[in-house]
């Protein structure tokens, strides 16, 4: 492919691709983004080109594995065009059938619909799921329409086109006002306005400036950003590009972390065909403006998502920030001006341009403009990434589109935020997710994790959960951050394995309090959010554990036990068989006990006992009832003798 | 260049533009406690003792005294209660872990701060990086260095270099304000023979 | 490891200092380790301070100093694993290994180490064994899982 040279030119370009493909001519596009993979995507991909090869299609039939459209859980997820007929949890096995069947004889494969769970009702559209139906997806949408490899499918459906319009109807004044205009506010963590942040670079008298990507995406349990560097790099690259436009950049770098190679792969492919086509490189579309992008990994530490260490570490050293009383878009990586921004942020730039601000700024709420993707996890049926506007509530978020809670269990908390966000309860169901009124209740946006937690979820073990995660990660840098956490964390543990005492609670707090002035980078500051809104909302929790020595969701190894009901046990040996540690003494037709001294508490047997003896107790601040005598152990028909 | 005109503790003070609070506090005599800072060194703002409230366009924050720099109209409080319960808090935890420490025992003093409020950990290091940022930036030498990160970070000789040149320097010894640099000096010589150990 | 090999890694990065974290990178993926020849190879053909790239090669968790067993143990940790009983995956292992996270044991065959979320949120509590993803691991699995492995 030569060069293009002119706007003209990439017109032309795209009608002569889209000259090309008919679109009534089937396409089967198999998710291959990391979660689909995990369930066994690649292997279905595989049997879909045998099969289409078998049966002579190749010509008729197009196949393709894209971005991931967001619903994990129910993978390997495979649409077919031009229906949009949506099949779930697809295997191998059903490919035969679901190309004799729908391909061939246009008819729908049934049993791998959705289907309801309350009424049974099938959906045949992906736009028909409940998980779909109710989101907003502005930008995740485009995923499964695309071969991320392919440039060429990402210009079939106007892709540069935002980046043309950019470099040749509009003035980098311009598109500085449009992004303003929209008040697109960062998707990495804080919300900062993008458009002043770029403002301020402009405006920076050095020359040489830098726009960067971070995709250090770290939170435990949020993986939106890979989605869209795996499912769409060039909307990023695009995005960049303005960017770099606007600000008067000529270098950019991609920050991804190593542990996403598909990510790293995609978007390098992609940085190269863009450069042969002449999106990047010198004198971009002929419109005289320069820019190249290079990506850099990251060798593994959460705090090189803060923007200074990202920086230090793009400069070739250990990732510790850096004291930031003069702003990183003045004085950033190698001291020049730097905009950085976070995927999800660079991805909503070319739909600005396009659409205009006025559009974007249509979606959300006062203070926070369009949408927002958010890593639905924990304990949830439809684990999986949600694009909504801002505003939706969070019960809107977590029932409507994450259908509840998995095995009729109660809702407990959602935390938002990642380890530097806080846990949210029942009573604030009805937020409205932006990113002020998630701040002001004590957490925070971050880049969009979601953790759902039921009743069996320990909110003080939550607490200590992130600590130890921080302990971890912390750079080790200044005092509040790195003696700060391993002392709250030192108290947390202590509580968690019944060794609290009384003036815990208040140490704790006095020790967030002064880590979350007095530490060096936004690690440090926000790291005792989740100690402080678990406090704030579920006190009772830590009280308990201190004076009652009790775990009241029974999660807490040393302060639970696993106890067989003597009354109940019908001596299947299903536990006795599934021990992991030969802790349980029992036998045919003899009552099961637990030997506490060699239970390691690992709850096997409370899972595997059937819920028709449902002999297993878990207890917690109570002591364990002694073991009947062995005399009393034998179960003689009718009753136990 | 034009001088900067700011307010420390009620006093008036004029600074360049290039100095840090701190600098412009110590110009006026007045004392700031520090336990990372060197006048040779580069800004580190990791011990955060030297932390100060300042008053700048109406709002009033907590900033570390040894990187923030002098602006116009600047209104800084050296000592007020959210100062001294941060600094007090910051010598507990790094007394845990260096209880002898005489620089720390001094300004415990001052501050009221209890050696004992939080379990001992002895590794005396505070992690300072005095010694590692003398030996770099002064020195050139590159004999010390940081290792790991976050509670288990280590400042760790590079034994090779170290018995080259370590033995007739030691100019990092009397900066550090426990005795972990000489202990880990003395350790690194026990692991090595070619390496002088301190005598 | 070859020291040709390690001047073609940094050759390839243009012998740039700012490229060091790249460098390690490369030569921690070809040779699951970072011995010490290349370390101060690396040292002396970038003119960087070998403390700088001691604390590199400790910093981030990418990268070990130590050989490492034939098969690299993952446990997902992320906060989705965690609150479906990633402890008690991990606690398996741990037992049936004999190895903490960060250890290889002594037959070079299994090295553990724990991650901060693989992504697979729905897949979760998640063991990656050499690449390979198993979701929804009991104990009981975790144990079976292990067996398979020589």
């Amino acid at each position: 492919m030569p060069r293009i040279e002119s706007p003209e030119e990439l017109v032309k370009v795209r009608e002569e691709i889209l000259s090309r493909r008919d679109p009534n001519k089937p396409c089967i596009s198999i998710c291959a983004g990391s979660g689909c993979l995990a369930s066994g995507a690649g292997e279905v991909i595989e049997a879909f080109k045998k099969e289409i090869e078998a049966q002579g299609l190749t010509a008729e039939v197009d196949t393709k594995g894209t971005g991931c459209p967001g619903f994990c859980q129910r993978g390997p997820v495979v649409v077919i065009y031009p229906e949009e007929i949506c099949y779930l949890g697809v295997k191998p096995e059903d490919v035969p059938e679901i190309v004799s069947q729908t391909i061939k004889e246009k008819k729908v494969v049934e049993r791998l619909l959705y289907e309801d769970p309350a009424t049974g009702e099938k959906a045949t559209l992906e736009s028909e799921i409940p998980f779909y139906k109710y989101q907003e997806r502005i930008n995740i949408s485009t995923n499964i329409k695309l071969d991320p490899q392919s440039l060429e499918d990402y210009l079939a459906i106007g892709g540069y086109s935002a980046l043309a319009k950019s470099l040749f109807e509009m003035t980098p004044e311009s598109v500085l006002e449009e992004v303003k205009k929209s008040n697109l506010r960062g998707r990495g963590g804080a919300g900062f306005p993008a458009g002043i942040k770029w403002e301020g670079s402009r405006n920076a008298p050095d020359p040489v400036k830098y726009v960067l990507v971070n995709a250090d995406e770290g939170d435990p349990g949020a993986f939106m950003d890979r989605a869209l560097l795996e499912g769409n790099p060039h909307s990023i690259l695009e995005g960049l590009a303005i960017g770099a436009y606007a600000i008067g950049a000529h270098e950019g770098y991609i920050y991804v972390r190593q542990e996403y190679p598909l990510a790293v792969k995609n978007v390098s492919i992609a940085i190269k065909e863009a450069e042969e086509y002449g999106f990047l490189g010198k004198n971009i579309l002929g419109s005289g403006f320069d820019f190249v992008v290079k990506v850099h990994q990251g060798a593994g530490a959460f705090v090189c998502g803060e923007s200074t260490a990202l920086m230090t570490a793009l400069e070739g050293r250990a990732g510790e920030p850096r004291p930031k009383y003069i702003r990183s878009n003045i004085k950033g990586l190698w001291e020049k001006p730097t905009v950085l921004n976070n995927v999800e942020t660079w991805a909503n730039v070319p739909l600005i341009i396009n659409k205009g601000a006025d559009w974007f700024t249509q979606l959300g709420t006062e203070g926070s403009k369009g949408t927002k993707i958010f890593s639905l996890v924990g304990k949830i049926n439809n684990t999986g990434l949600v694009e909504v506007p801002m505003g939706m509530t969070l019960r809107d978020i977590i029932y409507k589109i994450g259908g509840g809670i998995p095995g009729g269990k109660k809702f407990k908390a959602v935390q938002t935020g990642g380890p530097s966000g806080g846990c949210l309860p029942e009573e604030l169901l009805d937020l409205p997710v932006g990113f002020d009124e998630l701040t002001k209740a004590g957490s925070m946006m971050g880049s969009g994790g979601m953790i759902v937690l039921d009743e069996d979820t320990c909110m003080v073990d939550v607490a200590r959960y992130f600590l130890n995660f921080l302990t971890d990660e912390s750079c080790g840098k200044c005092v509040p951050c790195r003696e700060g956490i391993r002392q709250m964390l030192k108290i947390l543990t202590n509580i968690t394995q019944g060794k609290g005492k009384e003036g815990d609670i208040e140490l704790l707090e006095e020790l967030a309090e002064v880590t979350q002035v007095a530490a060096l980078c936004a690690l440090g500051k926000s790291a005792p959010n989740p100690v402080l809104s678990t406090l704030k909302y579920f006190r009772e929790e830590y009280e308990a554990h201190i004076k009652e020595k009790r775990c009241p969701a029974l999660s807490c190894k040393e302060l639970i036990a696993f106890y067989i009901d003597p009354d109940k046990c019908g001596a299947c040996t299903a536990c006795s068989r599934k021990c992991p540690s030969e802790a349980i003494i029992g036998g045919k037709n003899k009552i099961h006990i637990i030997d506490q001294e060699k239970c390691t508490k690992c709850g096997t047997c409370f899972e595997v006992c059937p819920p028709r003896f449902a002999a297993v107790k878990k207890i917690s601040g109570e002591p364990v009832p002694p073991p009947i005598p062995e005399e009393a152990r034998t179960i003689t028909r009718g009753g136990k003798s | 260049m034009s001088e900067i005109l700011l307010e420390i503790d009620g006093r008036q003070v004029e600074a360049s533009p290039d100095m840090t609070v701190l600098q412009a506090a110590q110009k006026l005599g007045i004392k700031i406690p520090t336990l990372c800072h060197h006048e040779k060194l580069e800004p580190y703002g990791a011990c955060r003792l030297c932390m100060v409230e300042v008053e700048s366009r109406g709002s009033t924050k907590l900033v570390v005294s040894c990187v923030y720099p002098v602006e116009n109209n600047l209104v800084v409080r050296t000592r007020s209660e959210k100062v001294d319960k941060v600094r007090k808090m910051i010598l507990e935890l790094l007394l845990a872990h260096a209880p002898d420490s005489r620089d720390l025992q001094r300004y415990a003093q001052e501050y009221g701060a209890d050696k004992n409020r939080f379990e001992k950990e002895p590794s005396f290091c505070i992690h300072c990086g005095l010694c590692v940022r003398y030996c770099a930036e002064v020195k050139k030498k590159h004999a010390i260095g940081f290792i790991d990160r976050g509670t288990h970070r280590e400042i760790n000789f590079i034994q090779e270099i170290a018995s080259k040149e370590c033995w007739n320097c030691k100019e990092c010894f009397p900066l550090c304000p426990t005795e972990a640099l000489q202990a880990a000096y003395v350790l690194s010589g026990a692991l090595v023979s070619s390496l002088p150990i301190f005598k | 490891m070859d020291m040709e090999r390690v001047d073609q890694i940094i050759e390839k990065h243009n012998s740039e200092p700012s490229s060091l974290i790249q460098i390690l990178l490369d030569i921690q993926s070809e040779n699951r380790w970072l011995p010490k020849e290349a370390l101060e190879r690396i040292s002396e053909k970038l003119q960087v301070p070998l403390t700088r790239i001691q604390q590199i090669a400790t910093f981030y968790k990418a990268f070990s100093l130590v050989p490492k067993g034939r098969h690299g143990i993952h446990i997902c940790m992320g906060t989705a694993c965690h609150v479906r009983g990633a402890q008690r995956v991990l606690d398996t292992v741990e037992e049936l290994t004999g190895i903490k996270p960060g250890e290889t044991d002594a037959d070079l065959k299994f090295s553990l180490e724990t991650v901060n979320c693989l992504g697979c949120c729905a897949l979760g509590p998640v063991m990656e064994i050499d690449g390979e993803i198993h979701g929804n691991m009991t104990p009981a699995e975790t144990a079976e899982t292990l067996k398979k492995y020589e």
